[in-house]
């Protein structure tokens, strides 16, 4: 388990991190998801206590990193794929840091063969793809089979196959009781793989709610409906309640009122209906609307002229 | 695999010195440019002493009476080094700025999140490796320049008045040396940097002292790392400090270089 609180951090006047609390609970893939800047790696940087925070806390199993009395045994991170010395194979890398929190050499060659690096284990890393570094980095964050894991951008530089099989491992993970806290840029991957999501845009929290939740409360979520009566249909919902979008193809797209009670409107009209399907946002657009507040560029919205809020 | 849930079970006590000196020694030897920089300190350091002395033996008789009996034969062996001064020092360099020019830094940190222990470990480590590899240079270098000196060219042996202290005490300056240049990495963090300062430190600032008044510029010069070297490894060296105060303020200025160090590991963000 994590628990950030209050947790600010400055670079000079430039506020990375600012009053970020959250939690992360074992046996769940945590996401935690922003657009790049937004202080994810920072925050990650924090929980391992490699920078320290200009204000707030947070405890790893109820402990600051630098408390924790055997490290790799209770934290494993990805933070840097690269973060690795060209010169030295991948087993010396392993080895050197097993010694220092006394994992077993044996388990460095299980870690190998679990990342699949076994055939390249004395190969030195300078040679390792983008991919095969990532698999040294898991490598070495599973090495002392820690209940906290935690990955910054685990699947950048992995083909599909490799995105896959990170993914199963996350889960896999999640699933032993371990607590999982992934970071990406891509809602889509997220989408796939955690549980629960902590999303954050200029360093501060926007939400933290299970995934399914994130993707359901949306108002990106509408019914499609086509109806031969449509402008009559139209006037009825909008006095419901509801706010309806006509599309240029003829379809209107209606938030607000779900599918059954659009249905229930229609029939006491009546009218009659074409279509009545409920569409449902992808976590990408999902995550797109919480985060336009905050994020530092982006475009000028498009709104469309059709748009009619009734009662507003 | 321990289901996490219920908590896993540590080992007892706490991570520590022992696990983080054989990581640091696996750090080291698993490199292969520190392996050929160690080797290469010996034979040219070695190599040097034996050019030195083949050199002045092969002119032994066209030196001059007042030369052959100021000629020093166990400083003219140990002039090698001068030469492992720069690769144990830039040695020094990289060990420490290695890790912050990969970022292996970070997953060392990660592992053991008590900084200064680690920066002793690193220290003892090479300091030890330093010390083992500079008096195999010295003692290497000595009786082979001493072999080279054959008769009539003056030479010496151990027990020659200051002959064992200036052998033994070069090893001693090379590993002092090396963790001066360990403590500037650590101040320093970039391996450009770091080697720029050391250099600096070694073999330009001496040329600036040199520049200065001529009255206060032996006052200076005998705080110099190259002039204490100097006065550890030859018999006369006018007025330097004697070689073991001179040693002593070397690791003074190793100790010192490696506090700082030591404090700014502790307070920057990795």
């Amino acid at each position: 388990m994590i628990e950030a609180k209050g947790l600010t951090k400055h670079y000079g006047t430039k506020v990375a991190v600012d009053q970020l609390s959250f939690e992360v609970q074992p046996g769940v893939v945590t996401g935690f998801l922003g657009p790049n800047g937004s202080g994810k790696s920072t925050t990650m940087r924090m929980i391992m206590g490699l920078d320290a925070p200009n204000a707030g806390d947070v405890t790893v199993n109820g402990r600051h990193y630098h408390d924790l009395p055997w490290p790799l045994h209770e934290v494993g991170a990805l933070l840097e794929a690269k973060a690795i010395h060209p010169g030295r194979s991948a087993r010396a890398h392993l080895q050197m840091l097993a010694e220092t929190n006394h994992v077993g050499l044996g388990r460095v060659d299980e870690v190998l063969e679990t990342v699949g690096l076994s055939s390249v284990a004395g190969q030195r890393a300078g040679k390792f793809s983008l991919g095969m570094s990532q698999r040294l980095g898991i490598a070495a964050a599973l090495l002392g089979d820690p209940e906290v894991l935690l990955f910054d951008e685990p699947v950048n530089g992995l083909d599909p196959d490799g995105i896959r099989w990170v993914r199963n491992l996350l889960k896999g993970l999640a699933r032993q009781g371990r607590t999982v806290f992934v970071s990406s840029h891509l809602m889509s991957e997220m989408a796939l793989t955690a549980d629960e999501v902590v999303i954050i845009g200029k360093g501060r929290l926007i939400a933290q709610v299970p995934t399914a939740e994130l993707i359901a409360q949306s108002s990106q979520r509408f019914v499609r409906v086509r109806s031969p009566e449509i402008a009559k249909l139209r006037a009825a919902l909008d006095r419901d309640g509801a706010t309806t979008v006509l599309e240029d193809d003829g379809s209107l797209s209606v938030r607000g009122l779900d599918e059954i009670a659009i249905g229930e409107l229609a029939g006491r009209i009546p009218v009659v209906l074409h279509e009545l399907s409920p569409q449902s946002a992808s976590l990408e657009e999902a995550f797109m609307e919480l985060t336009e507040e905050s994020i530092e560029y982006h475009g000028a919205p498009a709104t469309s002229t059709s748009e009619k809020r009734a009662g507003a | 695999m321990t289901p996490a849930g219920a908590g896993k079970v540590l080992p007892p006590g706490r991570y520590g010195m022992s696990g983080l000196l054989r990581s640091e020694w696996t750090k080291l030897r698993s490199i292969r440019s520190t392996m050929w920089t160690l080797g290469l300190t010996i034979v040219v350091g070695t190599g040097i002493g034996a050019l030195a002395t083949a050199e002045t033996r092969a002119h032994w008789s066209s030196m001059s009476l007042g030369s052959r009996l100021s000629f020093d034969p166990t400083g003219t062996s140990l002039a090698g080094a001068f030469f492992g001064q720069l690769t144990i020092g830039i040695l020094g360099v990289l060990v420490m700025s290695g890790e912050y020019g990969t970022g292996t830094i970070r997953a060392t940190f990660s592992a053991a999140p008590r900084r200064p222990l680690v920066l002793v470990a690193k220290a003892a480590v090479f300091g030890v490796v330093a010390l083992v590899v500079a008096e195999v240079v010295a003692f290497l270098s000595f009786f082979l320049g001493q072999v080279l000196l054959s008769a009539p060219a003056t030479h010496a042996t151990l027990g020659s008045p200051g002959a064992l202290r200036a052998v033994a005490g070069s090893g001693l300056y090379l590993c002092a040396i090396g963790l001066f240049a360990l403590g500037l990495a650590t101040i320093i963090r970039h391996t450009a940097g770091a080697i720029s300062a050391f250099v600096g430190v070694l073999l330009v600032l001496p040329i600036i002292v040199r520049a200065l008044p001529s009255s206060i510029e032996p006052e200076i010069e005998r705080f110099l790392p190259d002039h204490i070297g100097g006065a550890i490894i030859s018999l006369h060296m006018g007025d330097a400090f004697s070689p073991w105060i001179g040693l002593l303020l070397l690791c003074g200025y190793a100790a010192l270089a490696l506090v700082i160090g030591g404090v700014l590991l502790v307070r920057r963000d990795a």
